[in-house]
């Protein structure tokens, strides 16, 4: 007989979803997590908002450069170039 | 997908795109330098933090590290990308200042995330009690799916205020990894973390953002 782990909760999954993301997943996790969220609307809606954020975060640019931080800095190029 | 075409080509970015940027820092092109302060210097801060006691130090290591980068310019020889040459010079220069001032590291915080703000990735009343035998561990009150639209530039200024308020680890990997868009060998290589660790502060990272992002939703924006 093979050993079979129970089905995944809500629960779990969402403590998986970046491993399934990044390709960590050992085949027969993935298995799980794929039939679960096949069969759950809310986890697949999680799984959507968890893409949604990753993408949005590549969107943004970073918070701006101070001045004083950036006019110190372009002094700086100015005198490595003499 | 955008993730992968975006980590591989931020870090490893395209060498003939890299070479003209270098050739015009190297005839002191101070355009080219700007863009490049701009685009990489509060990430540097953030990651010099990890090292040194205050976010004022790191600004000054940052400062530091640039100056010994355009030290090395003429003798860089372009075996790593500009950018992983760039934050090594960066993490030499936080790593002795670190120890000049006499601190732990916290670097050990990357050693062993668990010590990093434990805690579920979604609130516990979202899930029905375990002891539940019907519902037990599902949702209580499913996510719903995010709208196609964009998000406006405040939802944006929200996630940003998210990410800056995580533990400096976590505020690290998740602005490299997704804000910065370098993959996961590089960021690795730079902490000196294990993939492991690295995914568990990615993990962390990403569940808090998550749930500012759909508070935002909630909100009744971009849905
Ligand atoms: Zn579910």
């Amino acid at each position: 007989m093979r050993l079979r782990k129970p089905p995944l909760t809500c629960r779990e999954l969402v403590e998986l979803v970046t491993d399934y993301l990044e390709g960590a997943l050992r085949a027969r996790d993935r298995r799980r997590f794929d039939s679960h969220i096949a069969g759950c609307a809310g986890c697949r809606a999680y799984l959507a908002q968890m893409r949604a954020t990753i993408d949005t975060l590549g969107e943004l640019s970073e918070e701006t450069l101070a001045p004083e931080a950036k006019r110190e800095l372009m002094e700086r190029f100015r005198d490595w170039k003499r | 997908m955008r993730r992968r075409g975006a980590a591989s080509s931020t870090v490893a970015a395209p060498r003939a795109e890299e070479s003209e940027l270098l050739a015009r820092l190297r005839a002191g092109d101070e355009r080219a330098f700007e863009e490049l302060v701009k685009a990489n210097h509060p990430t540097m801060v953030k990651v010099a933090e990890l090292f040194v006691p205050s976010r004022s130090v790191a600004e000054e290591v940052a400062q530091e590290a640039w100056v010994g980068v355009l030290q090395g310019l003429d003798g860089f020889e372009g075996r790593s990308s500009l950018k992983t040459w760039m934050f090594r010079i960066l993490t030499n220069r936080a790593k002795t200042r670190g120890e000049r001032e006499r601190r732990t590291l916290p670097m050990s915080a990357l050693d062993q995330p668990d010590l990093e703000g434990a805690g579920a990735a979604v609130a516990e009343d979202r899930f029905h009690p375990a002891a539940d035998p019907v519902r037990g561990n599902l949702w209580t009150q499913p996510p719903r799916p995010p709208d196609e639209a964009t998000i406006a530039a405040e939802g944006h200024e929200r996630l940003l205020a998210a990410i800056e308020g995580l533990r400096p680890a976590q505020r690290t990997v998740i602005t490299l990894r997704d804000v910065q868009g370098w993959d996961s060998d590089s960021v690795c290589d730079l902490l000196e973390v294990s993939a492991a660790n690295q995914r568990v502060l990615l993990h962390r990272a990403r569940s808090t953002v998550r749930r500012e992002f759909e508070r935002y939703l909630e909100e009744g924006n971009g849905g």
